[in-house]
Parts: C-alpha cells; structure tokens; sequence
C-alpha cells in the first residue's frame, strides 16, 4: 500500500447542444432577460490597434455549415498584452478591451463575425516570440468536448514562418487551416477563416 | 567557521502550466450513438501544445457584469407570477484538481422548464412554454470557489437521436477558471432519475465512475425547510504543476 495521490478528476464535458444560447446569447435564442450580455465586441472605441472582422463557417463533414455553432475567442490587445492579471508585460491594456468574445452564428447562413482588433504578437515558451494570433473554442451539438484553435494571419508571413506552434504542425500544408486570409471590404478589414471540422482540409485543433 | 556553499539562487515555486487532460474521463469526438457527433467529429488527432501565455491566461469577469436576479432563475424571468414546478437550489463548489477552491469564477446555467420545454426558438416540443420562466441564470463564485442557484428542477424531454429517445432531466453549466485552457460545458443530472443510464449523450462518456460525478446527489442540509430541496454538485477544473526555479534577479 502507498499513500492515495488525491488529486480530484475533471468534471467530464457534455455537448453544449442546441440550445446553448439560452444560457449563453439568450438574445439569439429569441428573448432577454439579462441587463448585460455579452457579444462578440472583443475591443470598445478607446482600444487602439487596426480594427478587423474575423469571419467565416464551422463545416461539418458534409461540407454543410454548423449554423447552430458557438465560438469564444480569447487574444492579447495590439501591443501584444493579456487582460489578465499573470500578463507580467510592462505594457498596458486599455479600459474597453476585453480580450474576450463570444460569438454565435447566424442560424441561416452559418456564418460567424468576432468584431475586434488585431492582436500584436505575444511571449511564447522560453523567450520565443508568437505570432499574433487569436485563440478560439468551439462548442455546438455534437461537439462532446470545446475545440481549441488558433487564428493567424495572412499578411504575418515572416512572422508566422517564424511562429512555434505554426512550426510545430508537421505537415507544412495543413499550417494553412490556421491562417485567416486578408481582404478589404467597403473599407472593412475582414480576414476570412473558415473551420473544418472533418476531411481533407480539417483544421488543426490543439488539445492545450 | 564558514559553511561553504555554491554561490546559487535558491529553488522557489511559482505557478506553471495546468496538469496534462485526462482524455480518458471526458467523451471522446466521435461517438456514433450520438448520431450528430458523427459529422461534427475531428477525425485528426488533436495536437498537443506545450502552454503559453495564450492559454495561461483567460476572461475575468467582476460583479458589474452581472445583474442582482441573474442567479435565481425562480424571479429573473417572473412576469405576473413565479414558474410551475418543483423548486430547488443547486449549489456546491468548483475547485480544481488539487481541491483548491476557485474564486470569482463565471458559472452559467440554462435549462428546460418543469415540462421539458426550453424557451428558445427552435425548440417545437408541444410542451407549453412557462411564461413566468426564462431557464438561463449567471454567477460568480465566492472566495472559497462556491456557487448557487435558485431554480425550477427542469422535465426530461424527447429528443432526435433514436425514434423515442428522451434527455434524462439536466442542466447545462458552462465553467471558466482563471485560464482559457480550463473552459468547460458539461450537464448535471440528477439522484435517481432512470433516464441517465439509457441516454446516448451521457453514454459518449466511456468511463463510469466519470459519468457518476455529473449527477448531483439530493442535498436535505441545504434545502429550505417548507420552501425548496437543495441538490449538490461539485465542479472540478483542471488543477496547475508549480514550476520550480531559481530565484534570479529579472534579467541575469
Ligand atoms: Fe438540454
């Protein structure tokens, strides 16, 4: 006999489902009832950095959009520094930027915008430095577990191809279900990132 | 006489990285009894990534975010009166791996009414809606990690999966931690109901004594003598390594 380690195991996941935007975007699910709510405005009017849209679909294996998908996206502000209290940068973050989003897509078309600006590149491990990126988790039905990726960005090439986690996919290829490309659109930034859940071009998920 | 000794820093602990997951306990991508899964699986396995301060870090909330009724689900969508059902409090703590209680952490709920019925619009069940019940409620953990909520003890109800397939009664509960890497969305079932264990979405959890943590014991010591039962049902996230190193001034 040896002593017992005693750790506590995790809380096993369960589906988000259908319905998870009653608890979470109740407004999505056709009422209100909280004062606040929260949305997919990652940054207010005094965050400075480019402003940018991220948009695009959660695919299924069919090829069919998840039009009843969540995301939350969680990224540093344009000077590279978490709204986080272990962020240890001598740099600041500005009162309106939350860092945070949540975001649902709309149930006919499946598509999903985070409304934000674009995060300055980041600490890694060791003192390497990361790419600017955007963290993201993805919940629907049929989902029995959150699915973590990243976003990053087209017009980074140099500091992508220099990026740790971009290097660490071992098939070259598939580093490209992680970039979102740029484009400009009635003077929007938008950078498109499709997700693929299944198939040739599934997207790399993390298990963090 | 002098004790000689290397001229070193000495070892101190910080917090490091959260514990590894344990895949084992939670469901896996692709569980065909729960047809949906089947599509919406990742077929590649996952990569596992060393964590940086991406996932180190995460969304603190603080009261302002939240309104006075968000918890009580019993008054935060009573109209001209209170909702129909049993009442009940859910309560317990959430705490990670080592049992350290978390505070001020994010836990929302949401849930079907008495008869089953949740208030959304793509929910056709023909039980009626409650008109006095929303079935969403918020709140933030105290100093010591613990949570509760008043509410109505949500109805099984019918579901697409097999022709007469019906969710065992539930509640969704979506957790957050301090880092982005603990985010959790799991169900609490409740003592006794037999629906658990014919239920194609509790069985995508292959380890038994896993399923028995998401169902919440009644709890008489919490209940409300003449008014309310109490369930109890702990959460858990992961926990965090500390990470020894030498004590260095910044910079050498
Ligand atoms: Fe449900």
């Amino acid at each position: 006999m040896v002593q017992p380690l005693n750790y506590f195991k995790e809380t096993p996941s369960q589906t988000a489902g259908p319905y998870v935007h009653i608890g979470l975007a109740p407004a999505y699910a056709g009422f209100d009832i909280f004062e606040n709510n929260f949305s997919n405005v990652v940054a207010g009017p005094n965050t400075k950095g480019e402003r940018i849209k991220v948009k695009g679909r959660v695919i299924d294996g069919t090829g069919a959009p998840v039009r009843d998908v969540m995301l939350e996206s969680w990224q540093a502000n344009s000077e590279g520094k978490y709204n986080h209290p272990e962020d240890s940068q001598d740099k600041a973050v500005e009162d309106d930027f939350l860092g945070w989003g949540r975001i649902c897509s709309d149930f006919e078309s499946g598509v999903y915008t985070i409304d934000t600006i674009k995060p300055g590149s980041v600490p890694g491990r060791n003192g390497a430095i990361q790419a600017p990126h955007i963290s993201l988790w993805i919940v629907a039905r049929g989902i029995n577990i959150g699915l973590q990726t990243r976003v990053y960005f087209s017009d980074e090439a140099s500091a992508n191809a220099k990026d740790p986690v971009l290097n660490f996919v071992e098939q070259a290829d598939r580093r490209k279900t992680l970039i979102a490309e740029r484009s400009e659109e009635n003077g929007e930034v938008i950078y498109t990132f499709d997700i693929h859940l299944q198939g040739e071009q599934e997207t790399v998920f993390f298990d963090v | 006489m002098t004790i000689e000794r290397p001229n070193r820093p000495a070892m101190v602990r910080k917090p490091g990285e959260y514990f590894q997951r344990d895949r084992d306990i939670h469901p896996p991508a692709f569980t065909p009894g729960y047809k949906t899964s089947v599509t919406r699986s990742p077929q590649k396995a996952l990569l596992s990534l060393e964590q940086s301060l991406s996932e180190m870090t995460g969304p603190v909330f603080n009261h302002n975010a939240l309104g006075e009724l968000d918890h009580d689900m019993i008054l935060n969508y009573a109209k001209d009166g209170e909702p129909i059902g049993q009442r009940i409090i859910v309560h317990g703590r959430v705490m990670d791996e080592s049992g350290k209680g978390i505070p001020h952490t994010l836990v929302e709920a949401w849930q079907a009414n008495a008869g089953g019925r949740y208030r959304h619009k793509k929910d056709t069940y023909l039980a009626p809606i409650d008109p006095n019940f929303g079935g969403c409620g918020r709140c933030l953990t105290d100093e010591d990690g613990y949570y509760f909520f008043r509410t109505i003890k949500p109805g099984p109800y019918p579901w697409r999966n097999y022709i007469n397939s019906w969710r065992p009664a539930h509640i969704h509960l979506s957790i957050f931690g301090p880092s982005f890497s603990q985010r959790l969305i799991t169900q609490m079932y409740f003592e006794g109901d037999p629906l658990i264990d014919i239920c194609p979405i509790v069985k995508t959890i292959p380890d038994e004594d896993a399923i028995k943590r998401l169902i919440a014991p009644m709890d008489l010591n919490a209940s409300v003598p003449l008014d309310c039962r109490a369930y109890k049902f702990d959460i858990v996230l992961r926990g965090r390594r500390s990470t020894l190193f030498e004590n260095r001034l910044e910079g050498n």
